[in-house]
C-alpha cells in the first residue's frame, strides 16, 4: 500500500513530527497513526472538499486579487501543554512589558532617563503619535489584542520573531482552522484532548467592555472595518458576529461635541468602545491622513477627550517597531524584574556604533528586514539573495541604518504537509492571540499557524501564498472526567411524543422478546 | 446590546430580500414560459420572448428574439440586477456588507449559491435547458427566506428582509399580470400566468380547475391566504412598517396601505373593470413606499470626500 510519508525527508531543521527518520514524537503518534492509513487520493480528496466549504463559507483572502479558499493543511501542529505553558507564560510576559513600555513612551518616558532604551528610538518612530501623549486609558490598557510571532529554531527552542501590537489579524483563521477539521477529521479529533478555542470572542468582547470610558453602565461596543474589499473583512465580520456588536463602517459614524454616534434606523445612538481594524493613519481624516475616506473624521478627537475608547490605543506602533524588538529582553527585565521567558532571535541594530558596519560585511548571512514592514514585505534573506539585491539592500541600509534590523536566519522548524499527494516537510510558524482586560493577560490557546507551502521558503505570510494548520494545544488530565463533569448537568429524558403515523403501521411479528 | 440596527446594514438587507425574491419570481417566470413553448405545437417564440422582456422591463430587441438570447439576458447576465445572476450577486454582495447582521447559514446559503449557479449555468448552455438552473435559483431562495424566518429574531433586521420581499413580490406580481391586462398580443395564458407565480396548485384547491379565467387576476391580486398574492403582501409589508414604528400617516405606510384597504373590500366585477388602473396604482404605491422607507431609515450619505489640504 502506498505510504503518504513514504517520500519524507527531513529538512536541515527541527521537525515538530519526526524526532528522526521515522521515529514520531509522543504527541504526534496518533495523528501518524490516523494519517498513515489513508490514500493519497483519499487525503486530496479531504482536503479539496475542505477548501470547496470554505469557499461557499466565504471562508476566503485575497491573494494577487483573487478571491481564494483560506488554506488549511490537514496535518495540526501540535503543542503538548509543557510546551504550551511556556509559550502562553512568554507571551503574556512580552505582552505586560509592552504595555508598561507604552505606559512609559506616553508619560514619564522612565526608560529613556534610565538609557535602557535610547531616545532616538521614541523620536524617530514613524509611529510615535503626539496625540496619543498624556493620555491615560481606561484601565490603563493600550494593547487590548497583540499577536506575538514565534519560531521555532533548529534546537527545537521558541523564539519570538517579532511582536504585533497594532491590529493583528488572524484570529478568525484559529476558529475556522478547528471547525474544518473537526469536520474533515472528526474521530481523530474525538480522541485527542485537544483544548478548545470558542473562547476567544468572550474574553475579547470582555475586555472591550472592561475598556470602557469611567462611568458608562452599559457600554456600546462596535468593530470597525474598513469595508468588505478589506482582505481582512471576513475576520472582521466574524469578530462582530460572535460577539454579537455591530460592524460599522466609518461612514456609519457621526462625531459631534467629541462623543461618537453612529446612524442607526431609531436615530443615532452612542458608542464607547471602537475595534478598530483600520491603521492608525487612516482613523481619522482630521488627525492623520486627509485623503483618507475610510476613518471617520473626529474620532480622534472624541479619544483624545476621554469619551470614547479607541483599541488597540492610537500609537501603539512604537512598541512593535522592530528596532524597539531588539529592547525588549531588556524591557522585561527593567519593568518587571523578571528574565524573559521566551528569547529574541539574535539581532543587529546598524543605526548603532560599530554594528552598522558588522552588519554589512556579513550581509550575505543575515536576514535584512525594514523596521515598519509588515506581512513579510522588504524582507531580504542574505543566504539566498543575489548579489545585486544584496548590494541593493546595502545601500540602502547605509543610507538609513534607523530604518532596518538585520538577524541571524533561524531555519524555522517543518511540519508535514500535504504537497501533491504526499507528505513533505514545510517551515512553520506560530503566532498566538492575546486578549488584555487589564487584569490578566490571556492567551488564546494555540494560535495560527502559518506554513510557507513553497519548498524551503521561510516567509509563511499568507499574503506571499503562505498556508495554515489547526494547532492544537494538549490539555492535560483524562477527557473522560471533564465529559462526566459536563454531563452531570444534563437532565433527565423525557419520553418523546408520537403522532399518527400515516397509516404506515407495520407489524413486527415476533418483536417481543 | 443589539437592539438597533445601521441604517446602512438596514438598506442591505432590504435589498437583500428584494434581491432573492427577484430572482425567485424571476425564475419561476422563465420557467413557466420555456415549459409553455415546448409543450405548444403553435409556438410563436419571438411573441413569447416580447413578453417576457415586457414583464420584466427589458428592452427587446429589435430582431427577431430567441430563447437563449432571453436567458443570457434575463438568466445569465452577471452585471444586471434584472437578471437572475445579477440579482443574486447583488444579494450576495448586500448580504456581505451585513454579515454580522444576517444569519452565517443565510449568509452561506447565497454564497454557495452564487458558485453552484456557474456550473449550473455551463450546464445549462450544454444540454441547452435551464432547468436544473431555474430549479436551483427557486430551490436556494426557499432556503434563503426559510433560514431567514428559522434563524432570525423577528426584530428589525428581520423585518427589513421581509419588506423588502413583500414589496418586490407585489411589484412582481403586478409585472406580470400587466402583460396579460395590457399588451394583449404578447400576453402568456392564464395557466402559465398562474404557474409563473408559484400559485397553480394554490389556485386549483380554491377555484379548482385550471385557471382559464380571468379569476386568476383575482386570485393572483386578492386572494387572503396565498403569499404572492398582492393583497397577501400588502398586508405583511404594511405589517412590517407598523412594527418598525411607522404612524399610520407615513409616507412610507401611507401608500400601501390605503391600496391594501381598498384591495380588501373590492368585489369581482369592479375588479375587472378597473384593472389596468389598479395594476398602474399597486406598482406606484410600491414605488413610493420604497422611496420613503429609504428616506426616513437610510439617511446615511456614502463616504465623506475630503479635500487633500494644500495638494
Amino acid at each position: 500500500m502506498a505510504d503518504i510519508f513514504d517520500a519524507y525527508a527531513l529538512a536541515d531543521a527541527w521537525d515538530e513530527m519526526f524526532e528522526r527518520p521515522g521515529e514520531v514524537r509522543t504527541a504526534y503518534e496518533p495523528v501518524l497513526a490516523a494519517l498513515q492509513p489513508i490514500e493519497p487520493t483519499e487525503l486530496r480528496f479531504r482536503a479539496d472538499q475542505m477548501a470547496r466549504a470554505f469557499t461557499d463559507r466565504g471562508v476566503t483572502y485575497a491573494f494577487a486579487g483573487e478571491e481564494r479558499p483560506w488554506p488549511l493543511d490537514l496535518v495540526p501542529r501540535i503543542l503538548d501543554a509543557l510546551e504550551w505553558d511556556l509559550i502562553q507564560r512568554g507571551v503574556a510576559q512580552r505582552v505586560r512589558a509592552l504595555e508598561a513600555y507604552l505606559a512609559d513612551a506616553y508619560g514619564p518616558c522612565r526608560a529613556f532617563e534610565d538609557g535602557v532604551v535610547p531616545w532616538r528610538l521614541l523620536l524617530n518612530s514613524a509611529h510615535f503619535h503626539r496625540a496619543a501623549h498624556g493620555v491615560e486609558p481606561p484601565g490603563g490598557v493600550r494593547i487590548h489584542v497583540a499577536g506575538i510571532d514565534l519560531v521555532r529554531d533548529e534546537a527545537g527552542d521558541f523564539r519570538v520573531l517579532e511582536d504585533n501590537v497594532r491590529v493583528p489579524s488572524g484570529v478568525s483563521y484559529v476558529i475556522e482552522n478547528r471547525r474544518a477539521m473537526t469536520r474533515v477529521f472528526p474521530s481523530l479529533f474525538a480522541e485527542q484532548h485537544v483544548v478548545p478555542v470558542d473562547g476567544y470572542a468572550q474574553k475579547l468582547l470582555a475586555a472591550l467592555r472592561a475598556a470602557a470610558p469611567g462611568g458608562i453602565g452599559d457600554p456600546r461596543v462596535v468593530v470597525l472595518t474598513p469595508g468588505p474589499s478589506n482582505a481582512a473583512y471576513f475576520e472582521h465580520a466574524l469578530l462582530a458576529r460572535l460577539m454579537g456588536v455591530q460592524l460599522v463602517e466609518g461612514h456609519d459614524l457621526v462625531c459631534r461635541g467629541n462623543r461618537v454616534w453612529m446612524r442607526t434606523t431609531r436615530g443615532e445612538m452612542p458608542v464607547h468602545v471602537v475595534y478598530r481594524r483600520l491603521d492608525d493613519d487612516f482613523l481619522d481624516p482630521l488627525h492623520f491622513r486627509p485623503d483618507s475616506v475610510i476613518g471617520c473624521p473626529g474620532i480622534m478627537g472624541a479619544a483624545l477627550a476621554g469619551n470614547v475608547t479607541l483599541a488597540n490605543a492610537v500609537g501603539n506602533g512604537i512598541a512593535d517597531d522592530k528596532l524597539l524588538y531588539t529592547y525588549v529582553p531588556d524591557l522585561i527585565r527593567y519593568y518587571l524584574g523578571e528574565e524573559p521567558i521566551l528569547p529574541n532571535v539574535e539581532s543587529f541594530r546598524p543605526d548603532e556604533p560599530g554594528q552598522l558596519e558588522a552588519v554589512l560585511d556579513q550581509i550575505d548571512q543575515l536576514v535584512i528586514k525594514p523596521v515598519d514592514g509588515a506581512g513579510g514585505q522588504g524582507i531580504v534573506i542574505g543566504p539566498k539573495a543575489d548579489r545585486e539585491t544584496l548590494e541593493r539592500t546595502r545601500e540602502a541600509v547605509l543610507a538609513d541604518p534607523r530604518g532596518w534590523i538585520a538577524q541571524r536566519p533561524v531555519a524555522l522548524s517543518t511540519s508535514p504537509t500535504l504537497a501533491g499527494e504526499r507528505m513533505a516537510p514545510r517551515h512553520i510558524d506560530l503566532r498566538p492571540f492575546a486578549v488584555n482586560d487589564g487584569d490578566e493577560v490571556w492567551v488564546l490557546p494555540g494560535g495560527l499557524t502559518r506554513v510557507a507551502l513553497q519548498e524551503g521558503n521561510l516567509i509563511v505570510n499568507s499574503s506571499q501564498g503562505g498556508g495554515s494548520k489547526d494547532t492544537w494545544v494538549l490539555a492535560e488530565g483524562p477527557a473522560e472526567q471533564r465529559y462526566e463533569e459536563a454531563r452531570g448537568t444534563l437532565p433527565e429524558k423525557a419520553p418523546r411524543q408520537l403522532g399518527p403515523d400515516g397509516g404506515r403501521t407495520v407489524v413486527q411479528e415476533g418483536a417481543q422478546q | 446590546m443589539n437592539d438597533v440596527i445601521l441604517s446602512r446594514i438596514a438598506e442591505a438587507l432590504t435589498w437583500t430580500g428584494r434581491y432573492v425574491e427577484r430572482a425567485d419570481a424571476t425564475g419561476r417566470i422563465l420557467d413557466a414560459y420555456l415549459h409553455r413553448l415546448l409543450e405548444d405545437p403553435w409556438r410563436d417564440e419571438d411573441a413569447a420572448c416580447r413578453s417576457l422582456y415586457a414583464i420584466l422591463g427589458v428592452d427587446a430587441p429589435d430582431q427577431h428574439c430567441d430563447m437563449q438570447q432571453v436567458l443570457d439576458q434575463l438568466a445569465f447576465d452577471a452585471r444586471s440586477t434584472g437578471a437572475i445572476e445579477g440579482a443574486l450577486g447583488a444579494a450576495r454582495l448586500n448580504a456581505r456588507s451585513a454579515r454580522e447582521a444576517v444569519s452565517s447559514e443565510m449568509w452561506e446559503c447565497l454564497n454557495s449559491t452564487w458558485h453552484a449557479l456557474a456550473d449550473q449555468r455551463t450546464a445549462a448552455r450544454r444540454t441547452g435547458g435551464p432547468y436544473a438552473y431555474l430549479e436551483l435559483v427557486r430551490q436556494r431562495a426557499a432556503l434563503f427566506f426559510g433560514l431567514a424566518d428559522s434563524t432570525m429574531s423577528r426584530d428589525d433586521s428581520w423585518r427589513f428582509v421581509v419588506l423588502g420581499r413583500s414589496l418586490e413580490r407585489v411589484d412582481m406580481t403586478v409585472r406580470l399580470l400587466s402583460v396579460r391586462v395590457l399588451d394583449a398580443p404578447h400576453a402568456p395564458d392564464w395557466p402559465t400566468l398562474l404557474s409563473a407565480s408559484g400559485a397553480d396548485e394554490a389556485y386549483a384547491r380554491v377555484h379548482g380547475g385550471f385557471g382559464d379565467s380571468p379569476k386568476v387576476a383575482e386570485f393572483l391580486l386578492l386572494d387572503r391566504d396565498f403569499p404572492r398574492s398582492a393583497l397577501h403582501a400588502l398586508t405583511t409589508a404594511e405589517e412590517c412598517l407598523a412594527a418598525l414604528g411607522r404612524p399610520r400617516q407615513d409616507p412610507a405606510r401611507r401608500p400601501i396601505g390605503a391600496l391594501r384597504t381598498h384591495l380588501e373590500y373590492l368585489d369581482s366585477e369592479s375588479l375587472e373593470a378597473g384593472l389596468p388602473t389598479l395594476l398602474r396604482d399597486l406598482q406606484q404605491a410600491c414605488m413610493a413606499s420604497a422611496e420613503a422607507v429609504a428616506e426616513k431609515f437610510f439617511p446615511y450619505q456614502g463616504p465623506v470626500e475630503w479635500a487633500q489640504e494644500g495638494a
